[in-house]
């Protein structure tokens, strides 16, 4: 019972095909002159199937008015006889050029003798030799540059080839004319070749190429990021110009107030917090506080509190609140006098401000590092020169790590902030005292947590591509960073040193 | 109790309820025939503050306790340094829970405190009101009477109460001329330095003896004291700062060479 019987099919179909599968199997045997082992790579002989109806090429052949004939090819030099078939109207072979000869182009490449030479195409970075032998390889690949390129005994990229090539040409044309005017017509000279910007336009177009299709989604999210981020500033702006706050009269609050503008004018271009706000809402809490004949001291904090959030969405709020409590800080004063009251407001404040900043910070480091997924990938038309510095700079952050002050540092971050490499073997069994900062730069033995600012600065600036050079780190940053350091972390005091081992002046 | 709900039901039309806050502190408008009885002159710009704890001390009854008397507990409102706040509060209105007997209990006269019986908690609306030339506006205070100490540090003791207390300011904005001059030296009182000399007439504090200090239940009261908070504020506050110096430089960083990250072929 099976498919067959299902189906209704006769059973005896199946030694059938056995049968006649057999002599095709037997045609199919390996031909005669190649080896076994060779045979067995291609998978046996593909089945030739004519494309063209044999009978139809045949009859075509055949046809009367063609006939084989002697032909000369001007494109030619060396006077080769060769027969082809040719069409014969009326008896009378055709006459004229070989049809294809017209494609043989060939460019006049320009040519210069040595004294041209010592007086117009003197060049620090080519010899005449190497000139020259452009030269020869231009005529004789027609300006095929690639091919010239691969030829060309030094190496030198399609770009350089081509400026040299051009340069010299134009140079000649300019020098053998008699006049400016004369040659100014001259694709040559009207048009120069322009080396770096064609440069920057295979490096661009291979990036482009060689992007990755999450790139490519990165991208057009960046790219609606950013136009959301300055829509959002467009329309900050426009609501910001007619809301010159009113603050005119003095109450209990008021020296909060100016605080108030001083902390939220600069992060007014973030598109998250619209800052002008808070400050007349304030003003307005505190004048509908005093119209009360009587209020509690807490009913007028969280007044003062849900005036200053009033900008601020649910979520910010709650974050705010969490920080609060990371702070360990009552989220109701447990004493709310008018001092603690008036404290406890501004810590909110700021802290409405540290998350605002958060955030800024935060959307800064994703345009920056968009960027630099865009721009560290390798791009294939790069000289192998370029490619090979890059593997160095990735090669001096090995994960070795040294001890200062009892904290241990990444030698990735300390080269970052000695400035230069340190590879493997220029640490081998040394201590940070034989490292003398190239710039005279101050960094905080810190662990993970506090490290990580400097790094990212050392991050920003590399994919921004400028010299890396590091920011001198002031006393007081240090003291700045050492306040975030963790405090269970270690029970030691983290010192703020000098990278070369001395003390902090 | 009657009189109390309708108190409630204007409330709920005069304030605004979207700047109410979980704890339930509601300040209610009185009559506004008030006003225009009392025109007096206000000094702008002054805030009387009147620093007060309300709160309950619960004693378990232990042997003598029946199933529906437990406990025997005092509410109260008194000055946060127990001085007579006599002076700015005339009565107090408790509102009990509706099983007491009489359950809104006035107290016309300091010690604002009202002690009873009863096996469970519930809580308690505590009604301010003050003198005439002070204001003509009730405060309502909320206050959850406390039987049972939350943590079970240890068993129910007939000697260590249950206190449960809150601070508060009430805070006058503009306070009348007489008001002022009235409780100006009076240490219930936390009063202003007048910016400008007024020439007010200043009234001794006439002792009528309202001040908790020898009260029986003194020696529970808690000491609010602002100077831990104000440190802890302090401190926080400048961890906060600090954190927000370095975001700034960091975003100074950034954002002073963004133009050049976008220039063609910087990187290599």
């Amino acid at each position: 019972m099976d498919a067959k019987d299902i189906l209704g099919l006769p059973k005896n179909t199946l030694p059938m095909q056995e049968k006649k599968s057999k002599p095709p199997k037997e045609s199919q045997r390996k031909p005669d002159g190649i080896s076994r082992e060779v045979y067995a790579l291609t998978g046996g002989l593909a089945p030739l199937m004519p494309a063209i109806d044999a009978n139809h090429l045949r009859r075509k052949v055949q046809t009367e008015n063609e006939k084989w004939l002697p032909f000369s090819n001007s494109a030619r030099k060396d006077n080769l006889q060769l027969y082809h078939w040719v069409r014969v109207v009326n008896s009378v072979p055709p006459t004229g050029d070989y049809s294809f000869a017209k494609y043989n182009k060939s460019a006049d490449v320009i040519k210069y003798t040595d004294e041209e030479y010592e007086k117009h195409l003197t060049d620090n970075t080519w010899t005449k030799e190497e000139t020259d032998q452009l030269f020869d390889l231009c005529e004789r690949f027609d300006l095929r540059f690639v091919v010239i390129a691969d030829r060309f005994p030094s190496s030198k990229t399609v770009e350089e080839l081509k400026d040299r090539y051009y340069s010299v040409s134009r140079a000649i044309l300019t020098a053998r004319a008699s006049s400016p005017g004369e040659v100014s017509g001259h694709p040559l000279v009207k048009e120069p070749y322009n080396v770096s910007q064609e440069t920057e336009r295979k490096r661009a177009l291979s990036l482009l190429l060689s992007h990755t299709k999450q790139q490519e989604r990165k991208d057009v999210e960046v790219i609606a990021h950013a136009k959301r981020i300055t829509e959002a500033r467009k329309a900050i702006k426009a609501s910001q110009e007619p809301l010159v706050p009113a603050l005119s009269e003095s109450g209990p609050f008021n020296a909060d107030k100016d605080d108030m503008t001083a902390d939220t004018a600069a992060p007014s271009t973030n598109p998250q917090f619209p800052s002008a706000n808070p400050v007349s809402e304030t003003a307005t809490a505190a004048a509908s506080l005093r119209m009360l004949r009587v209020y509690l001291r807490t009913y007028a904090l969280d007044h003062m509190v849900q005036a200053v959030s009033s900008s601020a969405g649910l979520r910010t709020i709650k974050r705010v609140e969490q920080t609060l409590q990371d702070l360990g800080v009552n989220l109701k004063p447990k004493v709310p006098t008018k001092a603690v009251c008036a404290e406890h407001l501004e810590l909110r404040k700021e802290i409405l401000t540290l998350l605002n900043l958060q955030k800024q910070l935060q959307y800064k480091e994703a345009e920056g590092s968009s960027f630099r997924d865009s721009s560290y990938t390798e791009t294939p038309g790069t000289p192998p020169k370029q490619s090979q510095r890059a593997a160095d700079l990735d090669r001096t952050f090995t994960p070795e790590s040294l001890q200062i002050g009892g904290n241990t540092i990444s030698n990735d971050l300390l080269g970052m902030i000695l400035n230069f490499p340190l590879g493997k073997d220029s640490l081998k069994g040394s201590r940070s005292a034989r490292y003398t900062p190239i710039l005279p730069c101050y960094f905080v033995a810190a662990s993970d947590n506090t490290s990580r600012l400097p790094l990212r600065r050392y991050m920003y600036e590399r994919l921004i591509g400028c010299n890396l050079t590091f920011y001198p780190f002031s006393p007081t940053e240090c003291e700045d960073m050492r306040i975030l350091e963790p405090r269970s972390e270690s029970s030691e005091p983290v010192v703020p040193c000098r990278a070369d081992g001395g003390e902090l002046r | 109790m009657a009189e109390i709900v309708e108190i409630d039901g204007q409330l709920e039309r005069n304030t605004n309820e979207s700047t109410l806050i979980p704890q339930r502190i509601k300040i209610t408008r009185a009559s506004d025939d008030g006003d225009k009885k009392i025109l007096q002159k206000r000094l702008r710009d002054v805030e009387i503050c009147v620093p007060i704890v309300y709160g309950t001390i619960a004693f378990w009854l232990g042997r003598k306790a029946s199933e529906t008397q437990s406990h025997r507990w005092t509410v109260y409102v008194r000055g946060a340094t127990n001085e007579d706040i006599g002076v700015v509060i005339k009565r107090v209105v408790f509102q009990l829970h509706p099983s007491f007997e009489n359950p809104v209990r006035v107290v016309e006269s300091p010690p604002f405190e009202l002690s009873e019986c009863g096996w469970g908690e519930f809580e308690i609306a505590i009604s301010l009101f003050f003198h005439n030339d002070v204001c003509d506006k009730q405060l309502d205070l909320y206050h959850h009477l406390k039987l049972y100490a939350e943590d079970e540090s240890g068993p129910q003791s007939t000697k260590r109460p249950v206190v449960v207390e809150t601070y508060n300011e009430i805070v006058f904005p503009d306070p009348s001329e007489s008001f002022y001059a009235r409780i100006q030296k009076h240490p219930a009182v936390i009063v202003p330095r007048l910016p400008i000399m007024l020439n007010l007439p200043t009234e001794d504090p006439n002792e009528k003896k309202g001040d908790t200090k020898d009260n029986p239940l003194s020696q529970w009261f808690i000491n609010f004291s602002e100077a831990d908070e104000l440190l802890k504020l302090a401190a926080a506050r400048q961890q906060v700062q600090a954190h927000i110096i370095n975001l700034r430089r960091q975003l100074s960083v950034i954002d002073g060479l963004p133009l050049q990250s976008w220039k063609p072929g910087s990187n290599y």
